[in-house]
């Protein structure tokens, strides 16, 4: 007999550490955000389950976005960054074999997008997305440039930091999770509605990856960490079997 | 004092931004050709068992507006409610699809095998739906809700029975406009708006 304990229900989510739907000095959220409350309830299968992708499903270059949209022809303008980390759980278990996705405005802060008008020029060497699978122990890695700041339409003058948008899947459909990376001595940081929907400050700093010089590259690229933290299964010897499962 | 708890904390959510299309689904952002292979072009391959439906929809702010820039995806099981990876999973079902509303009638379709029912931990059956997760511009942390179906028996789904509201309990079900037709709007605030979900 197997003493391996069943694998739960996913913890639940505390909403206090994420940022408020509501924040009137981020425009959009206001007729963006639910005005009812969420209804609560014990994950089902249908959340505990999740899409998996495997290693054939990517390209070569998918996490290199230096080359990847000239595919290897020619490196894009830019900062020359790696930017690194590892998956976890609220448990601290890695997650293993995850998709992450990363897209990015180019070094003079325009994204590749039919709807970004912003004058700064695009990069013809710089599409702005990558992607890649955690391995064993939950590690990724890519390489890019650092996106530059960028002015967006929300009060009179407002700028986004530098950031790196981040897609992760874990191995749970109920542990999806967009987020945004940024830059550790950023001053724009503190003057970001977007970053000040998150309340808690803690939290907040959790965002900001460190300058890492032990992984940087002499003459070639540095490297900033910027490790993710997933939901967790709550794993007892109590739970109730299903059927079927 | 006592013991340490060793636990983590979740990563906060940030919203995903206008240009969330750039990063998930390149070709709709005007980037065909970013990937060789784009994630969640379709939940179905050729030859998937079951009935083939479309639920077409529109997401709404609170001021009426279809919302242009939302991507949505959506994750269920096959037609015997056996997601992909369990054991007897029909392996024509992928079961993640992204989509997005088109830029001139704000309406998104989304083309698949409708879901057999899941078990409950508690040991009943949900009926038949699809999960679906909404981010956007404006939403700082994605949305999470249901696809039920109007013409399934939804009389013994634990969900739709916590629903204290009855006539909120329409908002998650798709109305039959056709063979193998739906339709399916999402609220995201005000008359109407759609129950979202903690789960
Ligand atoms: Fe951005």
């Amino acid at each position: 007999m197997s003493k391996t304990p069943d694998l739960g229900p996913l913890i639940p989510r505390n909403r206090a550490i994420h940022p408020v739907p509501y924040d009137p000095d981020y425009k959009t959220s206001v007729a963006r955000s639910p005005n009812l409350p969420l209804l609560s309830m014990e994950s089902t299968p249908s959340e505990e389950h999740g899409p998996t992708f495997g290693h054939n499903a990517l390209g070569a270059l998918d996490n290199n976005l230096i080359l990847n949209w000239t595919r290897g022809a020619a490196p894009a303008v830019g900062e020359r960054i790696l930017m690194h980390g590892r998956v976890l759980d609220e448990l601290g278990r890695p997650v293993p074999e995850t998709l992450i996705e990363i897209w990015q405005a180019n070094a003079g802060g325009r994204y590749r997008h039919k709807k970004d008008t912003y004058f700064a020029p695009l990069d013809p060497n710089f599409g702005g997305c990558g992607r890649t699978i955690t391995d064993a122990e939950g590690r990724y890695q890519f390489l890019t440039i650092r996106p530059g700041a960028y002015p967006w339409p929300n009060r009179a003058n407002d700028w986004r930091p530098m950031h790196i948008h981040v897609s992760v899947f874990g191995r749970s459909f109920g542990q999806r999770l967009i987020t945004q990376m940024y830059f550790e001595g950023d001053p724009l940081i503190d003057h970001c509605p977007i970053a000040a929907t998150i309340k808690d400050r803690a939290q907040l700093d959790r965002l900001v990856a460190p300058l890492d010089m032990a992984h940087s590259r002499p003459l070639d690229f540095l490297a900033y960490k910027f490790d993710i933290v997933l939901r967790g299964r709550r794993q007892t010897m109590f739970e109730n079997k299903l059927e079927g499962m | 004092m006592v013991q340490k708890l060793d636990n983590l904390i979740e990563t906060a959510s940030q919203t995903a931004g206008p240009y969330v299309h750039i990063g998930l689904m390149p070709t709709y952002a005007g980037n065909a050709g970013a990937y060789e292979q784009e994630i969640g072009v379709s939940p179905i391959e050729e030859g998937a068992q079951g009935e083939v439906i479309e639920i077409v929809g529109s997401v709404f702010d609170g001021t009426g507006w279809a919302l242009r820039d939302a991507m949505i995806e959506s994750w269920q099981p096959d037609a015997a409610g056996k997601f992909p990876g369990q054991p007897d999973a029909d392996p024509k079902v992928t079961g993640l699809c992204r989509f997005a509303a088109d830029a001139e009638s704000g309406e998104f379709t989304l083309r698949t095998v409708k879901p057999g029912p899941v078990p409950h931990r508690t040991g009943g059956m949900q009926a038949p739906h699809i999960t679906l997760w909404i981010v956007a511009r404006g939403i700082n942390i994605g949305l999470n809700t249901r696809i039920y179906f109007e013409d399934e028996d939804n009389s013994a789904d634990p969900l739709l029975a916590r629903i204290e509201q009855k006539p909120r309990v329409d908002t998650l079900i798709a109305k039959k406009t056709g063979p193998g037709q739906y339709r399916f709007d999402i609220r995201l605030q005000g008359d109407g708006e759609t129950v979202f979900l903690d789960l």
